[in-house]
Protein backbone atom coordinates (compact mmCIF):
# COMPACT_ATOMS: atom_id res chain seq x y z
CA UNK A 1 0.00 0.00 0.00
CA UNK A 2 0.98 3.41 -0.90
CA UNK A 3 2.54 5.40 2.01
CA UNK A 4 0.32 8.37 1.34
CA UNK A 5 -3.21 6.32 1.45
CA UNK A 6 -1.85 4.36 4.27
CA UNK A 7 -1.20 8.31 6.36
CA UNK A 8 -5.03 9.15 5.07
CA UNK A 9 -7.02 6.31 6.16
CA UNK A 10 -5.31 6.10 9.51
CA UNK A 11 -5.64 10.08 10.05
CA UNK A 12 -9.51 9.60 8.94
CA UNK A 13 -9.82 6.56 11.56
CA UNK A 14 -8.36 8.48 14.57
CA UNK A 15 -10.73 11.36 13.66
CA UNK A 16 -13.69 9.10 13.84
CA UNK A 17 -12.78 8.01 16.84
CA UNK A 18 -11.53 10.80 18.66
CA UNK A 19 -15.14 12.46 17.68
CA UNK A 20 -17.60 9.25 18.67
CA UNK A 21 -15.45 8.94 21.79
CA UNK A 22 -15.82 12.79 22.59
CA UNK A 23 -19.73 12.72 21.70
CA UNK A 24 -19.84 9.23 24.07
CA UNK A 25 -17.58 11.12 27.14
CA UNK A 26 -19.92 14.46 26.85
CA UNK A 27 -23.16 12.59 27.06
CA UNK A 28 -22.45 10.63 30.30
CA UNK A 29 -21.07 14.21 31.74
CA UNK A 30 -24.25 15.88 30.37
CA UNK A 31 -26.44 13.03 31.58
CA UNK A 32 -24.82 14.22 35.25
CA UNK A 33 -24.36 17.90 34.78
CA UNK A 34 -28.07 18.18 33.43
CA UNK A 35 -29.52 16.74 36.82
CA UNK A 36 -27.00 18.81 38.70
CA UNK A 37 -28.06 22.42 36.81
CA UNK A 38 -31.47 21.69 36.70
CA UNK A 39 -31.46 20.29 40.20
CA UNK A 40 -30.11 23.86 41.16
CA UNK A 41 -32.50 25.74 39.17
CA UNK A 42 -34.80 24.44 40.98
CA UNK A 43 -33.66 24.93 44.19
CA UNK A 44 -32.65 21.55 45.03
CA UNK A 45 -29.26 19.77 45.06
CA UNK A 46 -29.49 17.24 42.68
CA UNK A 47 -27.77 13.55 43.05
CA UNK A 48 -25.34 13.80 45.94
CA UNK A 49 -24.43 9.97 47.19
CA UNK A 50 -22.56 8.57 44.61
CA UNK A 51 -19.46 9.90 44.49
CA UNK A 52 -18.71 13.34 45.53
CA UNK A 53 -21.58 15.36 44.63
CA UNK A 54 -22.82 12.43 42.25
CA UNK A 55 -20.10 12.29 40.04
CA UNK A 56 -19.98 8.84 40.20
CA UNK A 57 -24.16 8.55 38.96
CA UNK A 58 -23.99 8.20 34.95
CA UNK A 59 -21.73 5.22 35.87
CA UNK A 60 -24.27 3.82 38.67
CA UNK A 61 -27.36 4.41 36.25
CA UNK A 62 -25.12 2.72 33.26
CA UNK A 63 -24.09 -0.14 35.66
CA UNK A 64 -27.79 -0.54 36.92
CA UNK A 65 -29.01 -0.48 33.64
CA UNK A 66 -26.55 -3.31 31.95
CA UNK A 67 -28.01 -5.63 34.72
CA UNK A 68 -31.13 -5.46 34.39
CA UNK A 69 -33.33 -8.22 32.34
CA UNK A 70 -33.70 -7.24 28.69
CA UNK A 71 -37.63 -8.04 28.00
CA UNK A 72 -39.06 -8.03 24.78
CA UNK A 73 -42.70 -8.52 24.81
CA UNK A 74 -43.88 -11.57 23.49
CA UNK A 75 -46.11 -10.11 20.62
CA UNK A 76 -43.45 -6.89 19.37
CA UNK A 77 -41.87 -7.37 16.25
CA UNK A 78 -38.92 -8.44 17.01
CA UNK A 79 -36.24 -7.82 14.34
CA UNK A 80 -37.67 -3.92 14.15
CA UNK A 81 -38.09 -4.03 18.36
CA UNK A 82 -34.49 -4.73 18.58
CA UNK A 83 -33.30 -2.38 15.44
CA UNK A 84 -35.00 0.52 16.69
CA UNK A 85 -32.61 2.28 19.64
CA UNK A 86 -29.65 1.64 17.35
CA UNK A 87 -31.68 3.74 14.00
CA UNK A 88 -32.30 6.07 17.05
CA UNK A 89 -28.62 6.22 17.87
CA UNK A 90 -27.23 6.08 14.73
CA UNK A 91 -28.04 8.99 13.00
CA UNK A 92 -27.08 11.41 15.51
CA UNK A 93 -23.29 10.32 15.50
CA UNK A 94 -22.85 9.88 12.08
CA UNK A 95 -24.22 13.91 11.22
CA UNK A 96 -21.07 14.55 13.31
CA UNK A 97 -18.91 13.34 10.13
CA UNK A 98 -19.29 17.02 8.66
CA UNK A 99 -18.71 19.22 11.10
CA UNK A 100 -15.66 20.92 11.25
CA UNK A 101 -14.34 21.55 14.84
CA UNK A 102 -10.90 22.97 13.85
CA UNK A 103 -9.00 24.92 11.80
CA UNK A 104 -6.06 22.93 9.70
CA UNK A 105 -3.89 21.82 11.99
CA UNK A 106 0.16 19.81 11.09
CA UNK A 107 0.84 17.08 12.81
CA UNK A 108 4.11 15.20 12.00
CA UNK A 109 4.27 16.97 8.69
CA UNK A 110 0.96 16.13 7.41
CA UNK A 111 -1.70 18.48 7.27
CA UNK A 112 -4.77 17.56 9.32
CA UNK A 113 -8.37 19.28 8.59
CA UNK A 114 -10.08 18.92 11.75
CA UNK A 115 -13.22 17.58 10.36
CA UNK A 116 -14.02 13.94 9.92
CA UNK A 117 -14.76 14.78 6.05
CA UNK A 118 -15.66 18.42 4.05
CA UNK A 119 -18.36 17.16 1.36
CA UNK A 120 -19.72 19.86 -0.67
CA UNK A 121 -23.30 19.07 -0.08
CA UNK A 122 -22.49 19.06 3.91
CA UNK A 123 -26.09 20.80 4.76
CA UNK A 124 -27.71 18.38 2.86
CA UNK A 125 -26.43 15.05 4.50
CA UNK A 126 -26.95 16.65 8.04
CA UNK A 127 -30.55 16.81 7.03
CA UNK A 128 -31.00 14.09 5.15
CA UNK A 129 -28.98 11.99 8.26
CA UNK A 130 -31.14 13.91 11.04
CA UNK A 131 -34.17 12.68 9.46
CA UNK A 132 -33.38 9.39 9.79
CA UNK A 133 -33.47 9.46 13.82
CA UNK A 134 -37.67 9.78 13.57
CA UNK A 135 -37.65 6.18 11.93
CA UNK A 136 -35.75 4.88 15.10
CA UNK A 137 -38.65 6.37 17.59
CA UNK A 138 -41.52 5.65 14.98
CA UNK A 139 -40.71 1.77 14.85
CA UNK A 140 -39.87 1.47 18.26
CA UNK A 141 -43.42 2.67 18.51
CA UNK A 142 -45.00 0.51 16.13
CA UNK A 143 -42.78 -2.68 17.15
CA UNK A 144 -43.96 -2.46 21.33
CA UNK A 145 -47.28 -3.54 20.29
CA UNK A 146 -48.89 -1.07 23.26
CA UNK A 147 -51.10 1.41 22.57
CA UNK A 148 -49.39 4.18 24.71
CA UNK A 149 -45.91 3.54 22.55
CA UNK A 150 -47.82 3.60 19.54
CA UNK A 151 -49.23 6.75 20.15
CA UNK A 152 -46.02 8.45 21.41
CA UNK A 153 -44.49 6.97 18.09
CA UNK A 154 -47.21 9.25 15.93
CA UNK A 155 -47.04 12.60 18.15
CA UNK A 156 -43.28 12.13 17.70
CA UNK A 157 -43.11 11.69 13.77
CA UNK A 158 -45.70 14.41 13.55
CA UNK A 159 -43.69 16.50 15.54
CA UNK A 160 -40.42 16.03 13.94
CA UNK A 161 -41.63 16.18 10.55
CA UNK A 162 -42.92 19.61 11.41
CA UNK A 163 -40.25 21.30 13.09
CA UNK A 164 -38.00 20.01 10.57
CA UNK A 165 -39.18 22.17 7.48
CA UNK A 166 -38.84 24.72 9.86
CA UNK A 167 -35.26 23.61 11.17
CA UNK A 168 -33.87 23.31 7.12
CA UNK A 169 -35.70 26.61 6.53
CA UNK A 170 -33.89 28.93 8.69
CA UNK A 171 -30.64 27.83 8.04
CA UNK A 172 -31.27 28.63 3.95
CA UNK A 173 -30.22 32.23 5.36
CA UNK A 174 -26.81 31.05 6.17
CA UNK A 175 -26.56 29.25 3.04
CA UNK A 176 -27.77 32.16 0.87
CA UNK A 177 -25.19 34.28 3.01
CA UNK A 178 -22.27 31.75 2.64
CA UNK A 179 -23.13 30.83 -1.19
CA UNK A 180 -21.84 27.39 -0.47
CA UNK A 181 -23.64 24.19 1.01
CA UNK A 182 -20.26 22.74 2.64
CA UNK A 183 -20.10 23.61 6.28
CA UNK A 184 -16.21 24.14 6.19
CA UNK A 185 -17.06 27.04 3.86
CA UNK A 186 -19.68 28.25 6.54
CA UNK A 187 -17.28 28.17 9.47
CA UNK A 188 -14.39 29.46 7.18
CA UNK A 189 -17.20 32.55 6.03
CA UNK A 190 -17.69 33.56 9.88
CA UNK A 191 -14.13 34.17 10.47
CA UNK A 192 -14.72 38.58 10.95
CA UNK A 193 -18.48 38.31 11.88
CA UNK A 194 -20.44 35.39 13.30
CA UNK A 195 -24.10 35.11 11.21
CA UNK A 196 -25.96 35.27 14.38
CA UNK A 197 -25.41 39.32 14.18
CA UNK A 198 -26.58 39.14 10.05
CA UNK A 199 -29.27 36.57 11.11
CA UNK A 200 -30.73 36.75 14.40
CA UNK A 201 -34.59 35.96 13.61
CA UNK A 202 -32.78 32.85 11.97
CA UNK A 203 -30.65 31.65 14.72
CA UNK A 204 -34.16 32.25 16.91
CA UNK A 205 -35.76 29.71 14.47
CA UNK A 206 -33.57 27.22 14.17
CA UNK A 207 -32.95 26.77 17.98
CA UNK A 208 -36.41 26.66 18.86
CA UNK A 209 -37.57 23.98 16.59
CA UNK A 210 -34.44 22.23 17.02
CA UNK A 211 -35.16 21.87 20.62
CA UNK A 212 -38.20 20.55 19.23
CA UNK A 213 -36.82 18.49 16.63
CA UNK A 214 -34.60 16.50 19.89
CA UNK A 215 -37.96 16.16 21.85
CA UNK A 216 -36.69 18.44 24.36
CA UNK A 217 -38.50 20.63 27.41
CA UNK A 218 -40.70 22.34 26.83
CA UNK A 219 -41.79 20.18 23.21
CA UNK A 220 -41.41 16.58 25.15
CA UNK A 221 -44.75 15.57 23.77
CA UNK A 222 -43.67 12.10 22.38
CA UNK A 223 -42.66 11.02 26.39
CA UNK A 224 -45.43 13.03 27.74
CA UNK A 225 -45.42 10.90 31.43
CA UNK A 226 -49.25 11.89 32.62
CA UNK A 227 -50.80 11.11 29.14
CA UNK A 228 -48.91 8.23 27.28
CA UNK A 229 -47.03 6.58 30.20
CA UNK A 230 -43.21 6.90 28.44
CA UNK A 231 -43.90 7.17 25.01
CA UNK A 232 -42.37 5.40 22.69
CA UNK A 233 -39.94 3.50 25.02
CA UNK A 234 -42.50 2.25 27.87
CA UNK A 235 -41.40 -1.44 26.63
CA UNK A 236 -37.93 -1.00 26.90
CA UNK A 237 -35.73 -1.64 29.27
CA UNK A 238 -31.96 -2.64 30.10
CA UNK A 239 -29.82 -1.15 27.41
CA UNK A 240 -32.13 -0.52 24.91
CA UNK A 241 -33.70 1.78 27.47
CA UNK A 242 -29.93 3.53 28.00
CA UNK A 243 -29.57 3.57 23.97
CA UNK A 244 -32.99 5.10 23.19
CA UNK A 245 -31.51 7.93 26.85
CA UNK A 246 -28.25 8.30 25.14
CA UNK A 247 -29.72 9.36 21.33
CA UNK A 248 -31.73 12.00 22.92
CA UNK A 249 -28.25 13.16 24.06
CA UNK A 250 -26.34 12.35 20.98
CA UNK A 251 -28.89 14.37 18.93
CA UNK A 252 -28.93 17.29 21.43
CA UNK A 253 -25.32 17.47 21.06
CA UNK A 254 -25.56 16.91 17.30
CA UNK A 255 -27.90 20.26 17.23
CA UNK A 256 -26.16 22.28 19.18
CA UNK A 257 -22.78 21.72 16.95
CA UNK A 258 -25.20 22.72 13.87
CA UNK A 259 -26.43 25.55 15.98
CA UNK A 260 -22.46 26.65 16.47
CA UNK A 261 -21.65 25.57 12.98
CA UNK A 262 -24.06 27.79 11.06
CA UNK A 263 -24.69 30.75 13.48
CA UNK A 264 -21.78 31.06 16.00
CA UNK A 265 -18.94 31.17 14.03
CA UNK A 266 -17.86 27.05 14.42
CA UNK A 267 -14.19 27.71 15.33
CA UNK A 268 -13.42 31.06 15.28
CA UNK A 269 -12.25 33.00 18.38
CA UNK A 270 -9.41 34.99 19.68
CA UNK A 271 -6.58 33.85 22.24
CA UNK A 272 -7.87 29.94 22.63
CA UNK A 273 -6.95 27.72 20.27
CA UNK A 274 -10.09 26.68 17.62
CA UNK A 275 -10.76 23.15 19.60
CA UNK A 276 -11.37 24.83 22.62
CA UNK A 277 -13.46 27.54 21.16
CA UNK A 278 -15.75 24.96 19.66
CA UNK A 279 -15.91 23.00 23.11
CA UNK A 280 -17.09 25.96 24.76
CA UNK A 281 -19.56 27.52 22.33
CA UNK A 282 -21.15 23.75 22.28
CA UNK A 283 -21.03 23.76 26.25
CA UNK A 284 -22.76 27.18 26.15
CA UNK A 285 -25.61 25.76 23.60
CA UNK A 286 -26.06 22.48 25.71
CA UNK A 287 -26.36 24.61 29.10
CA UNK A 288 -29.12 26.52 27.10
CA UNK A 289 -31.28 23.49 26.36
CA UNK A 290 -30.72 22.42 29.79
CA UNK A 291 -32.21 26.44 31.12
CA UNK A 292 -34.74 26.09 28.80
CA UNK A 293 -35.45 22.41 30.40
CA UNK A 294 -35.60 23.51 33.96
CA UNK A 295 -37.68 26.49 33.19
CA UNK A 296 -40.22 26.16 30.89
CA UNK A 297 -43.53 23.78 30.90
CA UNK A 298 -44.58 21.70 28.46
CA UNK A 299 -46.67 22.58 25.56
CA UNK A 300 -50.31 21.25 24.64
CA UNK A 301 -49.76 19.66 21.51
CA UNK A 302 -52.30 22.30 19.20
CA UNK A 303 -50.18 24.44 20.66
CA UNK A 304 -47.32 22.68 19.56
CA UNK A 305 -48.92 22.66 16.02
CA UNK A 306 -50.21 26.28 15.82
CA UNK A 307 -46.35 27.39 16.97
CA UNK A 308 -44.63 25.27 14.29
CA UNK A 309 -46.87 25.77 11.76
CA UNK A 310 -48.56 28.95 11.87
CA UNK A 311 -45.85 31.04 13.52
CA UNK A 312 -42.50 29.29 13.00
CA UNK A 313 -43.20 28.56 9.31
CA UNK A 314 -44.23 31.77 8.37
CA UNK A 315 -41.23 33.49 10.22
CA UNK A 316 -38.50 31.92 8.38
CA UNK A 317 -40.26 32.38 5.02
CA UNK A 318 -40.29 35.60 5.95
CA UNK A 319 -36.27 35.48 6.93
CA UNK A 320 -35.42 34.30 3.52
CA UNK A 321 -37.14 36.92 2.12
CA UNK A 322 -35.80 39.80 4.51
CA UNK A 323 -32.15 38.27 3.26
CA UNK A 324 -33.05 37.80 -0.33
CA UNK A 325 -34.16 41.35 -0.24
CA UNK A 326 -30.95 42.82 1.42
CA UNK A 327 -28.51 40.67 -0.45
CA UNK A 328 -30.49 42.09 -3.59
CA UNK A 329 -30.09 45.95 -2.56
CA UNK A 330 -26.46 45.37 -1.44
CA UNK A 331 -25.35 44.04 -4.57
CA UNK B 1 -45.32 36.57 24.51
CA UNK B 2 -41.24 36.88 24.63
CA UNK B 3 -41.00 38.85 27.55
CA UNK B 4 -42.26 36.47 30.19
CA UNK B 5 -40.16 33.50 29.16
CA UNK B 6 -37.08 35.51 29.71
CA UNK B 7 -38.38 36.37 32.88
CA UNK B 8 -38.59 32.86 34.01
CA UNK B 9 -35.08 31.87 32.28
CA UNK B 10 -33.90 35.23 34.49
CA UNK B 11 -35.32 33.92 37.83
CA UNK B 12 -34.14 30.23 36.78
CA UNK B 13 -30.81 31.86 36.38
CA UNK B 14 -30.50 33.70 39.39
CA UNK B 15 -31.73 30.40 41.35
CA UNK B 16 -28.84 28.52 39.42
CA UNK B 17 -25.86 31.07 40.21
CA UNK B 18 -26.46 31.48 44.01
CA UNK B 19 -26.65 27.60 45.33
CA UNK B 20 -27.53 29.24 48.78
CA UNK B 21 -30.93 29.69 47.81
CA UNK B 22 -31.52 25.85 48.06
CA UNK B 23 -34.03 24.35 50.07
CA UNK B 24 -32.71 20.49 50.46
CA UNK B 25 -31.26 18.97 53.32
CA UNK B 26 -28.49 16.34 53.26
CA UNK B 27 -30.54 14.45 55.71
CA UNK B 28 -28.40 11.75 57.49
CA UNK B 29 -25.72 14.57 57.59
CA UNK B 30 -27.32 17.26 57.98
CA UNK B 31 -30.17 16.71 60.32
CA UNK B 32 -33.37 19.31 59.82
CA UNK B 33 -33.91 22.08 62.37
CA UNK B 34 -37.09 21.70 63.81
CA UNK B 35 -39.33 23.98 65.73
CA UNK B 36 -40.29 24.16 69.31
CA UNK B 37 -43.13 22.86 68.24
CA UNK B 38 -42.75 20.08 66.28
CA UNK B 39 -44.36 16.61 66.94
CA UNK B 40 -42.51 13.77 67.31
CA UNK B 41 -42.98 10.99 69.50
CA UNK B 42 -44.61 11.44 72.61
CA UNK B 43 -42.83 11.42 75.50
CA UNK B 44 -43.95 10.61 79.62
CA UNK B 45 -42.14 13.56 81.73
CA UNK B 46 -39.85 12.99 84.73
CA UNK B 47 -41.26 15.31 87.87
CA UNK B 48 -39.05 17.04 90.46
CA UNK B 49 -39.36 14.01 92.90
CA UNK B 50 -37.30 11.49 89.75
CA UNK B 51 -40.17 9.62 89.17
CA UNK B 52 -43.06 9.90 86.23
CA UNK B 53 -45.19 12.96 86.41
CA UNK B 54 -48.07 10.86 85.05
CA UNK B 55 -51.01 10.33 87.61
CA UNK B 56 -52.63 7.65 84.97
CA UNK B 57 -55.75 9.50 84.64
CA UNK B 58 -56.14 7.85 81.88
CA UNK B 59 -57.73 11.28 79.41
CA UNK B 60 -55.14 10.42 77.00
CA UNK B 61 -56.31 7.63 76.33
CA UNK B 62 -59.85 9.01 75.91
CA UNK B 63 -59.09 11.72 74.04
CA UNK B 64 -56.41 9.71 71.50
CA UNK B 65 -58.03 9.70 68.23
CA UNK B 66 -56.27 6.81 66.97
CA UNK B 67 -56.13 4.70 70.58
CA UNK B 68 -53.12 4.04 70.19
CA UNK B 69 -52.93 4.95 74.27
CA UNK B 70 -53.26 1.86 76.60
CA UNK B 71 -52.93 3.12 80.60
CA UNK B 72 -53.34 0.92 84.08
CA UNK B 73 -53.33 2.94 87.06
CA UNK B 74 -52.01 1.59 91.09
CA UNK B 75 -51.71 3.45 94.07
CA UNK B 76 -48.57 3.35 95.87
CA UNK B 77 -48.22 3.05 99.60
CA UNK B 78 -48.16 7.02 99.88
CA UNK B 79 -51.45 7.03 98.26
CA UNK B 80 -50.01 8.94 94.85
CA UNK B 81 -51.63 7.92 91.73
CA UNK B 82 -48.96 6.16 88.92
CA UNK B 83 -49.49 4.20 85.81
CA UNK B 84 -48.92 0.52 85.93
CA UNK B 85 -48.81 -0.06 82.62
CA UNK B 86 -48.59 2.65 80.06
CA UNK B 87 -48.74 1.97 76.68
CA UNK B 88 -48.44 3.11 73.25
CA UNK B 89 -48.74 1.39 69.67
CA UNK B 90 -45.89 3.79 67.73
CA UNK B 91 -47.33 2.14 64.64
CA UNK B 92 -51.10 3.49 65.23
CA UNK B 93 -49.82 6.98 66.51
CA UNK B 94 -50.75 9.85 64.24
CA UNK B 95 -48.84 12.43 66.16
CA UNK B 96 -51.98 14.50 66.27
CA UNK B 97 -50.83 15.72 70.55
CA UNK B 98 -54.33 15.80 71.87
CA UNK B 99 -52.84 13.85 74.17
CA UNK B 100 -50.36 16.57 75.31
CA UNK B 101 -53.27 19.08 75.38
CA UNK B 102 -55.73 16.68 77.58
CA UNK B 103 -52.99 15.96 80.26
CA UNK B 104 -53.84 18.15 83.50
CA UNK B 105 -50.30 17.43 84.61
CA UNK B 106 -48.10 17.95 81.69
CA UNK B 107 -46.37 14.41 81.71
CA UNK B 108 -46.71 13.40 78.32
CA UNK B 109 -44.81 16.01 75.83
CA UNK B 110 -44.65 15.04 72.30
CA UNK B 111 -40.84 16.39 71.42
CA UNK B 112 -38.42 15.51 68.29
CA UNK B 113 -37.98 12.15 67.66
CA UNK B 114 -39.13 11.26 64.02
CA UNK B 115 -36.70 8.51 63.41
CA UNK B 116 -39.33 5.27 64.08
CA UNK B 117 -38.42 2.99 61.42
CA UNK B 118 -38.31 -0.60 62.22
CA UNK B 119 -38.04 -3.74 61.13
CA UNK B 120 -41.06 -5.23 63.30
CA UNK B 121 -44.59 -4.64 62.03
CA UNK B 122 -45.58 -3.75 65.56
CA UNK B 123 -43.49 -1.41 68.07
CA UNK B 124 -45.33 -0.91 71.44
CA UNK B 125 -43.07 1.85 73.92
CA UNK B 126 -43.85 0.63 76.76
CA UNK B 127 -43.55 3.29 80.33
CA UNK B 128 -39.77 2.26 80.65
CA UNK B 129 -39.25 2.95 76.85
CA UNK B 130 -41.03 6.00 77.27
CA UNK B 131 -39.30 7.47 80.69
CA UNK B 132 -36.19 6.63 78.82
CA UNK B 133 -36.03 9.26 75.93
CA UNK B 134 -36.73 11.73 78.70
CA UNK B 135 -34.16 10.13 81.07
CA UNK B 136 -31.79 10.52 77.63
CA UNK B 137 -32.77 13.94 77.02
CA UNK B 138 -31.90 15.20 80.60
CA UNK B 139 -28.33 13.34 80.31
CA UNK B 140 -25.73 16.04 80.28
CA UNK B 141 -24.18 16.07 76.78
Amino acid sequence: MNKELFAYLVIACVKILLVFGTIQLMVISMIWLERKIMAHMQVRLGPMRVGPHGLLQPIADGIKLLFKEDIIPEKASKLLFVLAPAMAMIPALITFAVIPFGDKVKILGYNVDLVITDINIGFLYVFAVSSLGIYGIVMAGWASNNKYSLLGGIRSSAQMISYELTLGLSLIGVVMLTESLSLVDVVNAQGKLWNIVLQPLGFFIYFTSAIAEVNRCPFDLPEAESELVAGYHTEYSSMKFAMFFMAEYANMITVSAIAVTFFLGGWHGPFLPPVVWFMLKLSGCLFFFIWIRSTFPRLRYDQLMHLGWKFLLPLSLLNILITGLIMVIKG
Amino acid sequence: MILPLIKGLALTLRRFLNPRTCVTIPYPDERPKLSARFRGLPELQIGKDGREKCVACGLCAKVCPSQCIYVEGAEDETHRRYPKIYELDAFRCIFCGFCEEACPVRAIILRDTFELATYQNKEIFDKEKLLDLTKKRNLPK
